[in-house]
């Protein structure tokens, strides 16, 4: 047959945020009755267009055909009601709700005003039925697996008519069975005629259940093989991660003396078995992975957020008992978080505030009393210094753009000495400049003798800017590789899921 | 560093969000002053004065357990305890001083089991304070056995019957609590904290706040206080009374939101709640010199207070 018109096509897409290009220029279809794979790296822009595809976000320019027709949804429940749906890693159900209520939340079938229980559990069980669930419609959402919830979302998606079909990494945190019986609904939707884009990581999943598939990078479009036959691992991985570095990383060599962090046997939640490293005074050491693969609990395990179910950390020879943030900050172990607004600003409170927040070991006024005087002047020094673009040391740090948001958290961390600086994504979210200035401030403090731990998922960042990297996957370290033996190649095969290898 | 420039509107913004509740207090007792017959007397502002003390010196650890992002709803109970208990003890050993100490660390050891639940065992600050509410009303009506406890010691009265400088004690002690109090919450790490926990609680604790220690205080000092404002109000009164301050609780919280202090926390300031204290007052005052029956007081003081959120809320838009 001819190839028909995509039912779903992307023209010339582009998504610009203050500083950062997400999209630039993207142009790809998705036939009918198709799976269709999208891939790249974290950062390559692949949510910003499922976010665009669902009526989240609006292009900065091009647009997005659907059956022929060039649509611009303002809002997800325009995108459904035109028949696109988005179906997240994050599911958006209500738990305390039966599953035929979150069937069919704001549309609940009515007779006479009044709630018609029996029509409602009869469609529910219908649509159940069509991904194959044979769960009460009268169940709490909450008391599902995930699995299960997914396929409500499935069927939430079908029952308001859905013709295509976005899926963000859907088998993440699904067993092996669960993720079968996934992919046989997804092809029955295929055969029944829906386009599917289908977001994934795992090679294996693009060749086992993918009929075509796109990658990006760096909000690019790099390449659409319509047809997978042919087409090696190598050269998918490739056109992933192939790229030339830049200097926005300020890498240079610097002397390292030993004794800084040394973490051994360290294990808790999240991890599969326990983990042990060192890093030098003076090192950078980068942790790449994939979402999921136990980076970030490492991290908080590390730190006292989560208490280690057993382990020893040393800092400068002395061991140390992580059972707090605090203690760890005493002992010179600082952490920076990931999720910014959620445990990183206060953002009802002042820049100043913000950043004066730990500086409390050393600068205090009788123990208890603040030092106002001091604690202008660290502002003021800290905000220079890492260039924040911020009205005055007043305004509330809610108010400024991620990546100021993010140096001031920083400066927290830089008012007072730092032996060992944990960060999780430092950059996540913040523009090329601001990620420039970033790297920069994490090599001085490395050349100024202290241990930096950086967990990342974007792969350019951690060879870019660490000495040594480890990499992470399915909750144990899988590889150790020194700056010249750590190739995106390399990495990204230590980081794939088992069986996934390249 | 790189400055913005700061728009006209912001900056009215700025000024309504530092004096803005002053103003209204400015404005309000000018018309009273000015419309209000008997208002501007020197007998009538010093009731007024009184009539706010056990508010004001409540409200003081109230805005540090809403700044927090918690409240406490047992203060009325621990307020009439406290005076209770006091009177009682007085009596029973004939010691001002044991009676005083007796109540302030009943107090106090009440908002410590508050503070222990809420923090350390995660219970909602609303219900946990809401059944200490009860016991502790009913602690006040066992001790007096359901009646008044006419204190017989009359060093103790000099509490609340006497005045320095022509003002009497409890608004001076009211006074020193908003100056001690403001000075916790500006000057000291206690402060800060509270206001981050606040803020942002999980951002709190990871940058090393000690995050149940600091809540613990605070709830032990607003047990603390409050029975210290029993105290005052049972020297006034003369005697224990398990029944007084009923209510007093959603009084404090609303002169606190009056003077802008945010329920969901990290917002609070001393000189607003100041003016929230004072602005209830006065308008009560007022009413009850223009002979408004009180069923219409209750309608004027909850107007004033959605009128007053609503205002913060168009603000905050804006």
């Amino acid at each position: 047959m001819t190839r028909a018109d995509p039912a779903l096509s992307f023209e010339a897409l582009t998504m610009e945020f203050p500083g950062v290009r997400a999209l630039d220029q993207v142009s790809f279809g998705v036939r009918g009755g198709s799976i269709h794979a999208l891939m790249g790296e974290n950062g390559a822009g692949k949510s910003t267009l499922l976010k665009i595809l669902s009526g989240a976000y609006h292009p900065t320019a091009g647009s997005l055909r659907h059956g022929g027709v060039s649509k611009r949804f303002t809002s997800t429940a325009e995108a459904l009601r035109a028949g696109v749906a988005v179906i997240y890693q994050e599911l958006h159900l209500v738990p305390e709700m039966t599953v035929a209520e979150n069937l069919f939340l704001g549309r609940f079938p009515r007779h006479l005003g009044f709630l018609d229980r029996g029509t409602l559990r009869k469609e529910a069980e219908l649509l159940l039925r069509r991904v194959g669930q044979d769960i009460s419609p009268d169940t709490r959402v909450g008391r599902l697996s995930l699995a299960q919830r997914q396929m409500v979302e499935i069927a939430k998606a079908l029952g308001r008519g859905a013709r295509t079909m976005a899926f963000d990494e859907p088998t993440s945190s699904l067993s092996a069975r669960e993720t079968g019986r996934l992919f046989e609904i997804i092809r029955e939707l295929r055969d029944q005629g829906t386009a599917i884009l289908y977001v994934t990581h795992r090679m294996e999943e693009v060749y086992d259940l993918c009929d075509a598939a796109t990658v990006l990078r760096d909000g690019k479009h790099v390449v659409t093989h319509e047809v997978l036959t042919g087409v090696t691992r190598d050269a998918l991985v490739k056109s992933m991660v192939g790229r030339e570095l830049t200097n926005v990383y300020h890498y240079r060599p610097r002397p390292h003396a030993p004794g800084g962090l040394e973490v051994r046997g360290l294990f808790g939640p999240g991890l599969r078995v326990p983990v042990t490293f060192a890093v030098a005074r003076g090192e950078i050491v980068g942790f790449f992975g994939l979402v999921g693969a136990g980076r970030t609990e490492l991290l908080r395990l590390l730190c006292g957020v989560v208490p280690p179910v057993s382990g020893e950390v040393r800092i400068h020879g002395t061991t140390l008992v992580v059972d707090s943030p605090r203690a760890a900050i005493c002992a010179g172990l600082v952490f920076c978080p990931e999720d910014r607004k959620k445990e990183g600003i206060i953002g009802v409170r002042s820049v100043a505030e913000n950043i004066n927040l730990s500086a409390r070991r050393e600068h205090l006024r009788a123990g208890a009393f603040i030092d106002s005087g001091w604690e202008t002047r660290n502002a003021a020094t800290q905000i220079e210094r890492l260039g924040v673009r911020t009205a005055s040391a007043d305004t509330l740090i809610g108010l400024l753009s991620g990546g100021n948001q993010q140096k001031a958290i920083l400066a927290r961390w830089l008012s007072e000495p730092v032996r060992v600086l944990v960060l999780d994504e430092p950059t996540r979210g913040i523009d090329v400049g601001a990620k420039s200035e970033i790297y920069g401030l994490i090599h001085d403090l490395a050349a100024a003798g202290t241990s930096v731990v950086m967990v990342s998922s974007e792969l350019p960042e951690v060879l870019g800017i660490a000495d040594r990297v480890y990499v992470m996957r399915e909750g144990l370290v899988s590889a150790e590789l020194s700056r010249p033996k750590a190739t995106p190649e390399a990495v990204m095969r230590a980081a794939l899921p088992a069986g996934a290898a390249v | 560093m790189i400055f913005r420039s700061v728009s006209s509107s912001s900056r009215l913004v700025r000024i309504w969000d530092s004096a803005g509740m002053l103003l209204v207090l400015a404005g309000l007792f000018l018309v009273c002053s000015l419309f209000v017959d008997n208002f501007l007397t020197v007998t009538n502002l010093r009731g007024l004065a009184l009539a706010v003390a056990t508010i004001g010196m409540v409200a003081c650890t109230m805005m540090f357990c809403l700044a927090a992002g918690d409240f406490d709803l047992s203060v009325g109970s621990i307020v009439a305890f406290g005076g209770v208990l006091g009177a009682t003890v007085m009596n029973a050993t004939g010691s001002v001083t044991l009676g005083v100490a007796a109540a302030l660390v009943s107090g106090a050891l009440i908002g410590f089991f508050n503070g222990v639940v809420v923090a350390r065992l995660g219970v909602n600050a609303l219900i946990t304070t809401l059944a200490s509410m009860q016991v502790v009303r009913g602690l006040g009506f066992i001790v007096s056995d359901g009646r008044a406890v006419g204190v017989r010691t009359d060093a103790f009265f000099a509490l609340g019957n006497t005045a320095w400088l022509g003002v009497p004690v409890p608004v001076w002690l009211t006074a020193a609590c908003f100056v001690i109090f403001g000075g916790l919450l500006n000057q000291t790490v206690f402060g800060r904290d509270t206001l981050a926990i606040g803020g942002n609680k999980e951002a709190a604790h990871l940058a090393g706040v000690p995050v149940i220690r600091v809540k613990i205080t605070l709830f032990t000092l607003q047990g603390l206080v409050a029975a210290f404002a029993g105290l005052v109000l049972a020297a006034r009164m003369t005697s224990g009374q398990p029944n007084t301050s009923q209510g007093l609780e959603l009084e404090v919280i609303s002169a606190c939101v009056l003077g802008g202090v945010s329920l969901s926390g990290g917002v609070a300031r001393i000189g607003a709640v100041i003016a929230g204290v004072l602005i209830m007052g006065l308008v009560q005052n007022a009413m009850n010199l223009m002979n408004i029956a009180p069923f219409y007081q209750y309608v004027a003081r909850g107007c004033i207070l959605l009128g007053a959120v609503l205002l913060d809320r168009l603000k905050q838009r804006g």
